[in-house]
C-alpha cells in the first residue's frame, strides 16, 4: 500500500528502500501531485530526480533533500520582497484576485508591514461591489493606522482610484495601497474594469501603478495558472502573494507558475491578522512541499 | 490551456480503429490518460485512484459501438461514471420539520458561505415563500456581521439584530430562540471561515452545532479548489453531521475537479452550485454538466448517444 493514501500526503510517510526504485519514484510523484504541483510538473520533477540518483543509495532525508533542490531550482529567483520605492513618491501598489482570495486582509497586512517601517500608508476602498466590502477595508486601515479613502457602495471604481492618488499625493503619503472587487478572470466585463483603474491612475500619475499584485489563495488547484496568465494580459501583474499557506494546502501550482510566467513572488499569508505576513522563501517553500 | 480527455484518448487509440471489444491492454493505456485528464482537472489523487480502478473494470471487455471509435467509447464510460458518482441522493433542502428549521453554513475562509447563505435565503422565501431569519455567528473577519446585514436588506430578508461583544455560541442561542419566538420557518446560520487544521476554531464549530441543532449542515467549497479538497472535506465532515455540499464559483474556468473528491469523501449530495455574486445566482447542481467540464469537454452523452 502507498504512503499516499492517507490524509495528509507527503514525503514523511515515504516508505524508503535502500536504492531509489520506481516504487519510490512513483511514490514520490504522487506527493508531489498531491500538493498541487499539478502532474505534468510533478512528472518533471520526478524524471529528473531518475535521471540523477535511479539505483543510487538514499534515504528519506537524501530523497527530501534532493526533491526541494529539484523544485527550488524551477523555482528559481523569484523571491522579492515588495519594497517602498518609488520616486516621486507615493508609490502607488494596486491588488487584484478572484473573489475570495484574501486581497483585502493582505492589503492589511501590507500596510502593518509598511507602517512598522515608518512609511505613511493610505488605502482605497476601490471594492464597491461587495457588501460591506467598504466597511471591511475601514476597520482594517484603523486597526493597521493606515487612513482610508473611500466612496459609496456602488460608485465606479477607477473615479475613486484617481481621488486617492490625488489625496495621497496631497497628503504626502509614501504609499497607496488600492482594493479592488475580487473578479474571476473568464469575466471580461469585469476584467475590463481594471484595464480602466490602471489607464485613470495613469493619467494622474504615469508611472502609476508602480506593482500590480495578483492575490492567489493556496487553496486553488491548476487554476491558478489561468488567473495569472489572464490578470497578467488584462492588468499587467507585477507580482504575487499567496496566502492561506497556514493550512493544508501547499500551493504547489506555484512552481509551474515560477517556471512559465516568471513573476516575483513577494509574500505569503499565513493567518487572519496583521501580523500574518511573511516573506517568500523558495527554499523554505521547496522543502514544505518536499516533506 | 489543457487538452480535452477526447483529444488524449485520440492520440492513444488512433491505431485501434474498427476493433470489436477493448482489451485489457487498451483499456490499461486510455486509463494513464483519463488519470492525467483527472488529476489536471484537480480531482484529489485518492479520488482518481479509486475512480480509475473501477472505471477500469467496467471497460475491460465493454463492446465499441461500431459508429464511434475506442476513444469515444472510453469517453462515454469515463463520462458515465463520473456522472454516476457526482449524481445520487439529490435531496432537497430539509427544511420541511418543525419550525424553525435550522441550517448551518461552514467551510473554509473565503469560500462563500456568507454571500451563500444570501442565496439560500432568498430562493427559500421567494421560491418557497418562507419565512426566514438569518443570523452571522462570524465574530472574527471584520465586517462580516455587517455584510450579512446588508445582504438581508437587498434580498429583504431579516437578520438578527448585532450585539456586540456576543461569541458564536450564545448568538446563536439568540438566533435560535428570536426564530421560534418571532414564527420565522428557516434560520440560517452563517457562520466564520475557518482552517480544518484550527483545532479551537472547530470545536467552536461543533458547539455551535450544538445548540444550533441544524436540520442541514452544508459544506460550502470553491470550486477552484486543488488537492485539498479531499482534506477539508474528510475534517468538516469528521467533526460535524454535514448533510451536503454547496460548491460555488462555477461561474469561473475552474474544471472543478474539487465536485468529484468532495462528493466522494463525503458521501453526501451536492445541493446548488453557485454561478455568481449576485444572490440570485444559485443553480441546482447538475452532475452531467460538471462530468462534461472535468473531462473538458461539452455534452458527452449527447455526442454518444447521437453517433
Ligand atoms: N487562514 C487564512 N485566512 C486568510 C488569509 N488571508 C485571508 N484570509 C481569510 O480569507 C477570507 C477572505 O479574505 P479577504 O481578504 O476578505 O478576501 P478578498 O480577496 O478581499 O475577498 P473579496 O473582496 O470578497 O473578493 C477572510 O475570512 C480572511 O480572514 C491567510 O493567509 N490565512
Ligand atoms: N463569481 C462568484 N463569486 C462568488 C460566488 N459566491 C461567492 N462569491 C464571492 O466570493 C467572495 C467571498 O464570498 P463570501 O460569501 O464573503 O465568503 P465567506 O465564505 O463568507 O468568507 P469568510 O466569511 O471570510 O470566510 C465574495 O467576493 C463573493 O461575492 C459565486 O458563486 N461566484
Ligand atoms: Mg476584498
Ligand atoms: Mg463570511
Amino acid at each position: 500500500s502507498r504512503s499516499t493514501d492517507k490524509l495528509g500526503d507527503n514525503l514523511a510517510g515515504l516508505f524508503v528502500r535502500a536504492k531509489l526504485d520506481d516504487a519510490m519514484l512513483d511514490d514520490i510523484e504522487e506527493a508531489l501531485i498531491a500538493s498541487d504541483l499539478g502532474p505534468a510538473m510533478a512528472a518533471r520533477v520526478t524524471a529528473r530526480l531518475r535521471d540523477e540518483k535511479f539505483d543510487r543509495d538514499i534515504d528519506l532525508a537524501g530523497v527530501r533533500d534532493t526533491v526541494a533542490a529539484e523544485i527550488g531550482s524551477v523555482l528559481g529567483q523569484v523571491a522579492k520582497p515588495l519594497e517602498v520605492i518609488a520616486f516621486p513618491r507615493p508609490q502607488v501598489i494596486l491588488v487584484v484576485g478572484v473573489n475570495g482570495s484574501g486581497k483585502t486582509t493582505t492589503i492589511a497586512k501590507l500596510a502593518h508591514l509598511f507602517i512598522e517601517q515608518d512609511y505613511r500608508v493610505m488605502l482605497a476602498a476601490g471594492d464597491t461591489f461587495r457588501a460591506a466590502a467598504i466597511a471591511q477595508l475601514k476597520i482594517w486601515g484603523e486597526r493597521a493606522g493606515a487612513k482610508v479613502v473611500s466612496g459609496e457602495q456602488g460608485a465606479d471604481a477607477a473615479g475613486l482610484a484617481f481621488t486617492a492618488l490625488e489625496r495621497a499625493r496631497a497628503e504626502g503619503v509614501d504609499v497607496l495601497i488600492i482594493d479592488t472587487a475580487g473578479r474571476l478572470q473568464n469575466k471580461s466585463g469585469l476584467m475590463d474594469e481594471l484595464a480602466k483603474i490602471k489607464r485613470v491612475l495613469k493619467k494622474a500619475m504615469p508611472a502609476a501603478p508602480h506593482d500590480v499584485v495578483l492575490v492567489l489563495d493556496a487553496t486553488t488547484g491548476q487554476n491558478a495558472l489561468n488567473q495569472i496568465e489572464v490578470f497578467q494580459e488584462v492588468a499587467g501583474v507585477t507580482g504575487l502573494v499567496m496566502t492561506k499557506l497556514d493550512g493544508t494546502a501547499r500551493g504547489g501550482v506555484l512552481v509551474a507558475a515560477a517556471e512559465k510566467f516568471k513573476l516575483p513572488i513577494h509574500a505569503v499569508g499565513v493567518g487572519e491578522g496583521m501580523g500574518d505576513l511573511r516573506p517568500f522563501d523558495a527554499g523554505e517553500f521547496a522543502r514544505a512541499l518536499a516533506g | 490551456m489543457f487538452e480535452s480527455l477526447s483529444d488524449r484518448l485520440g492520440g492513444v487509440f488512433d491505431k485501434l480503429r474498427g476493433r470489436g471489444a477493448l482489451t485489457e491492454l487498451d483499456v490499461r493505456a486510455a486509463m494513464r490518460e483519463v488519470r492525467i485528464a483527472l488529476l489536471e482537472a484537480d480531482v484529489a489523487l485518492p479520488v482518481v485512484k479509486t475512480f480509475i480502478d473501477q472505471v477500469t473494470a467496467d471497460a475491460i471487455g465493454a463492446d465499441v459501438i461500431r459508429s464511434i471509435t475506442p476513444g469515444q467509447m472510453v469517453v462515454k464510460i469515463v463520462n458515465d461514471a463520473l456522472v454516476d458518482m457526482l449524481g445520487g441522493d439529490s435531496a432537497p433542502l430539509n427544511v420541511d420539520v418543525t419550525p424553525p428549521a435550522v441550517i448551518m453554513m461552514v467551510g473554509l475562509q473565503g469560500s462563500g458561505k456568507t454571500t451563500t447563505t444570501a442565496k439560500i435565503a432568498k430562493r427559500l422565501n421567494e421560491k418557497f415563500g418562507k419565512k426566514v431569519l438569518m443570523a452571522s455567528l462570524d465574530v472574527a473577519r471584520p465586517a462580516a456581521q455587517e455584510q450579512l446585514r446588508v445582504l438581508g436588506e437587498q434580498i429583504s430578508v431579516a437578520t438578527l439584530p448585532i450585539i456586540a461583544g456576543q461569541g458564536p455560541v450564545e448568538i446563536a442561542q439568540r438566533a435560535k430562540s428570536a426564530a421560534k419566538l418571532q414564527g420565522f420557518d428557516v434560520l440560517l446560520l452563517d457562520t466564520a471561515g475557518r482552517l480544518h487544521v484550527d483545532t479551537a476554531l472547530m470545536d467552536e464549530m461543533r458547539a455551535v452545532a450544538g445548540v444550533g441543532a441544524p436540520d442541514e449542515i452544508l459544506l460550502v467549497v470553491d470550486s477552484l479548489t486543488g488537492q485539498d479538497a479531499v482534506n477539508v472535506a474528510s475534517s468538516f465532515s469528521g467533526q460535524v453531521e454535514l448533510t451536503g455540499v454547496v460548491l460555488t464559483r462555477m461561474d469561473g474556468d475552474a474544471r472543478g475537479g474539487a465536485a468529484l473528491s468532495m462528493r466522494s469523501v463525503t458521501g453526501k449530495p451536492i445541493k446548488f452550485a453557485g454561478t455568481g455574486e449576485k444572490l440570485d445566482a444559485l443553480e441546482e447542481f447538475s452532475p452531467s454538466r460538471v462530468a462534461g467540464r472535468i473531462l473538458g469537454m461539452g455534452d458527452v452523452v449527447g455526442l454518444v448517444e447521437r453517433a
